[in-house]
Formats: structure tokens, sequence, C-alpha cells
């Protein structure tokens, strides 16, 4: 095995500029390829799934779906996908098109630490039969985009990327990195979710069997890939899905927002304090980015960074963000203000989330912003002390589990914890009307959208 | 084995068909929309499920051997 670096953070992204090829290489030692030389101890790709799979690394991009039986699926795929079973080259994504708003560690990481993702994707390519790999990156990348297929050409040339390795620019909406969607515009079609199956792994880019792993992912491959999974699993918590480390991007109320790379397990308060402390006083948090949910402030300190205890307290990891949201703000109104963006991001193809997210989006924004006496209309709504809120709650039923991708989920999820955590606001505003916070800019940012007409 | 109903909601257009086929395991929702009864189809209801799944215009109703 590569001599180990030592096992504290930062693990991905070293202080400092951007390291050279060779700085890279000096640092994490030579890429190890299953046909190098010289390697002693470390897993060998033949190995590198079963590595993977016992590090227990989960996806770095919002789903946490294990990374290790996702590379399985779409080496076995390709094992018996050609004619008489004979073995077809699969395709390996590295998906950067970071869409979660209030995220920037997958542009800081290809910013600042290029070469560990790629020695991923190359990795990940030797252990899957890939022949080809993509990177995608959202059209907005701007230079970096360049920079990374400068970067790539570099490789090229050392024979480190084992496949040819394309940079690709995405659209810049919600669901346009959801895998399906990423794999349909790289066949040349829109940036829409598709119906599954057939998953990626099964029919995907050129309809091969299809890898799609977020940036973060590869980096941690590469690192399992020369360290092993013990390695891996010195930070972090033992409990299922929660080993190792992560990038968290952490923004609103604090000091000094950035992206931080914890162990996951760390408390929230941990990272709130590493991120300087709250800038002005906070009332609460919120985790996951609009796929998550929202936490009260001072409860949410002691809950451990981990997607298990994050859902057991109603929100969730996400692509790692936290947003600390002032009590100067308006929780309910910036819960209707992302319910809005949200419905706004539907890729318009499922009914239920083509009606249901509109209705959901205007019924918050009603909750928020009507006058008591403004003749808010309800719809079907029962009689209650809060009008409106069994509507959004019948809502919520009506587009859970009913998309093809899990923009309404995660849209009923998000209203689902701002109407628990912000209880009191709902009260009030359907007593008194909307409050004086609600004149305040938007915090939370929603690209491209300019509020619901 | 058992089967289950599963609506494409990419395909579907809430013509309506299934619901009036087979009101025992699918309702509408308020925009038309089918929602299905989890679980799998019980084997009574297996020919009519057959023939709601094949009388959908879209072909967006799909009756598959649960896993």
């Amino acid at each position: 095995m590569t001599q180990a670096i030592k096992n504290t953070l930062p693990r991905l992204i070293p202080p400092g500029g951007p390291l050279t090829l060779a700085e890279h290489l000096a640092r994490y030692g030579p890429v190890p390829f299953g046909d190098e030389p010289g390697r002693a101890g470390g897993p060998s790709t033949a190995d590198l799934i079963g590595e993977v799979e016992r590090a227990g690394l989960t996806g770095r991009g919002g789903a946490g779906f294990p990374a290790g039986r996702k590379m399985r699926a779409v080496a076995e795929t390709g094992r018996r996908a050609g004619p008489l079973r004979s073995q077809v080259g699969t395709v390996v994504v590295a998906n950067g098109a970071e869409s979660e708003p209030a995220s920037g560690k997958d542009r800081l990481l290809l910013t600042r630490a290029p070469h560990l993702v790629l020695d991923g994707v190359a990795l990940a390519a030797e252990a899957v039969g890939a022949t080809r790999g993509y990177l995608s990156l959202h059209a907005g990348a701007g230079e970096l985009a360049a920079d990374l297929a400068a970067v790539i050409a570099e490789r090229d040339r050392l024979g480190l990327n084992r496949v040819p390795i394309q940079v690709v620019t995405v659209a810049g909406t919600y669901v346009a990195s959801q895998e399906t969607a990423l794999v349909s515009q790289l066949n040349g079609g829109a940036a829409r979710p598709s119906f599954v199956p057939p998953r990626p792994s099964q029919k995907g880019a050129h309809g091969r069997p299809t890898l799609v792993l977020n940036v973060e992912t590869l980096a941690h491959v590469a690192l399992i890939a020369r360290f092993g999974a013990d390695w891996f699993g010195e930070l972090g918590t033992p409990s299922a899905r929660s080993a190792g480390s992560a990038l968290v991007t952490v923004s609103g109320a604090v000091r000094q927002p950035g992206v931080y790379e914890i162990a996951l397990g760390t408390p929230v308060g941990d990272l709130i304090r590493r991120a300087g402390g709250p800038a002005e006083a906070p009332q609460a948090i919120l985790a996951g980015g609009y796929f998550g949910g929202w936490l009260p402030y001072e409860p949410a300190l002691h809950i451990p960074l981990s997607d298990p205890d994050l859902r057991a307290a109603g929100a969730a990891l996400g692509p790692g963000v936290l947003v600390v949201l002032p009590v100067s703000a308006c929780g309910l109104a910036e819960t209707a203000w992302i319910a809005g963006y949200l419905a706004s991001q539907s890729a318009g193809q499922c009914g239920p989330c083509t009606n249901g997210l509109p209705a959901l989006a205007d019924t918050l924004g009603q909750l928020a912003f009507a006058r008591p006496d403004g003749g808010a209309s309800w719809g079907d709504d029962p009689p209650g002390p809060t009008p409106g809120l069994g509507w959004a709650e019948q809502l919520m039923g009506l587009v859970r589990g009913r998309g093809a991708c899990h923009l309404p989920d995660g849209t009923a999820g998000f209203v689902a914890s701002g109407l628990r955590v912000f209880a009191d606001e709902v009260r009030q505003h359907s007593v008194a009307g909307p409050c004086a916070r609600v004149r305040r800019p938007p915090l939370l940012p929603a690209p491209g959208y300019g509020g619901r007409a | 084995m058992s089967h289950s109903l599963r609506v494409n909601p990419i395909a579907c257009e809430a013509h309506g068909v299934c619901a009036e086929l087979l009101p025992e395991l699918i309702t509408q929702d308020p925009w038309g929309y089918p929602i299905v009864a989890p679980g799998p189809v019980p084997d009574g209801l297996l020919p009519l499920a057959r023939r709601a799944a094949a009388a959908c215009p879209t072909l967006a109703l799909l009756l598959t051997p649960d896993e």
C-alpha cells in the first residue's frame, strides 16, 4: 500500500493553491492502477470495488447511495451486456454539475484538487471496464471547463487517464444534474429526468452501462484505492453510511462562510464554530440543501453531521449543505420562496409535480404573505385553526413518490420541515398577517428565479 | 409470483381509463392523475389489472412481476 498520508483533515483539499501534477503525485503517491508494478498491499483495481464497498463510501452528491454497489452493478452489467454475453465498454461520468444553489464544494474541489477527482475517474474506469469518461459541469462554470480540459490533456500525455475523458457542460436547472437527466443530455436529449428502469447502470450514455458518481465521491475513491478501506474508516462514525470525511458548504449568518471538510459524525455545532460562529442571532439551520430540511438552531448543534442522524431529526446531509438562518429573517417567507423556486424547476413531465408543486408553492405564499382577510383561497381545506395548513398537508401527500425524479418528494420534505420548525410564524401570520421581516430580501439562493407571478 | 401496478408518470396523460376500469385499486388525484394502491395486486384482480394496463392510451400503466 502506498505510504498513507497523515490521517488528519483535510484529506481532499490541501491548503494553498491547487497542486501541480508532480506535487499531487508526491503528496498522495502514484495512481495505483491494477497493472502498475511495485505496488505492495494496496487494493488492486480488481479489488477496488470490494474495497470501496468495505469502506462504506456513500455518494456525496446528495442521495447518499453506496458507491461500491453502484460500481459493482455497472461492472457486472458491462460484463454480460455484449453479443453472446461478451464484455462491452462501460461509461464513467464524473458529476460536477453542482445544482444545489447553496453548495459550492464540487466547484471548489475541481478548482483546488482536480487531479484527485481525475485519479478517481481513471481508477473507477479501470474497475468497471469503461472505455469512455465524461466530466460534467454546469453551463455557468465558465473558465473552469477550459482549465479542466487542460488538466485532462496534461494527464493524457502521461497515460494517467486510461480512457478518453471529455468535459461537457449541462443545463443549470435544479434537476439537470440528476443522473438520468445527465445521461439524457449526454445522449443529445433534454435536461430532464427519465423513468427508471432502465437505470443508468443498466443502460445509460450511448446505451451503455454507465457509472455516474459525484466528483467528491470519485476523489474519495482515489484515496481508498491508495490507502485502503481501513484508512478511510479512521475518520467518521462506525455506524453505516457515515464513514470517512465529507465536504460541507456553510453559509448564511456565519462569520466565515465557506467549504469545510469534516469527519462524518462531527456535531453541527463544531462545524458552525469552525465557520466562525453565528454572525448574528441565529434561529434555525437548513441542513442538506433544498432536499433536506430546517432544524431549530439550538437543538441542531448537538446533531452529528451524518445522513442517518440528520434524517432522524427531520433534515438530511444531502450534498453537505448548512445554511444558518438569523432571527432577522422570516423562516416561513424563506420556505415559501424556495417552494416557489423548486416549483419553477419542475421539468414539466409528470402531472402530480407539474400541478402539485405550483399549488403547494402558492399555498405557502399565501400562508407567508396573505393578509388574514385577504380572500386567500385554500382549495378543499377543511376548517381548522390555521387556514391553508390542511391544504398544504394534502398537497404534500399528493406529490410524494409520484414523479420520475425526487423533486416532488424533496420539495414536500423541505416544506414539511418549514411548517414544523416555523409553526409559530405560521400561526402569527394567519392571525396578524405577514411580519415585518418578510420585507428582507431572501437569504436562500434561487438562481434564475424571480418569485411567483 | 405476485405482481404490482406502477405508473410511468412521464408517459401518463391523465386519460383516466385505468381508474375507470380498476376503481378497486386506482383512484384519481385532483388533476386526474392515477393514484395506485401500493402493494401486490390481489390474485382475483389480476385479469382486471392486466386489462387496465393494456387499455392505457399511453401505455403508462405497468403491471410488473415483483422481484
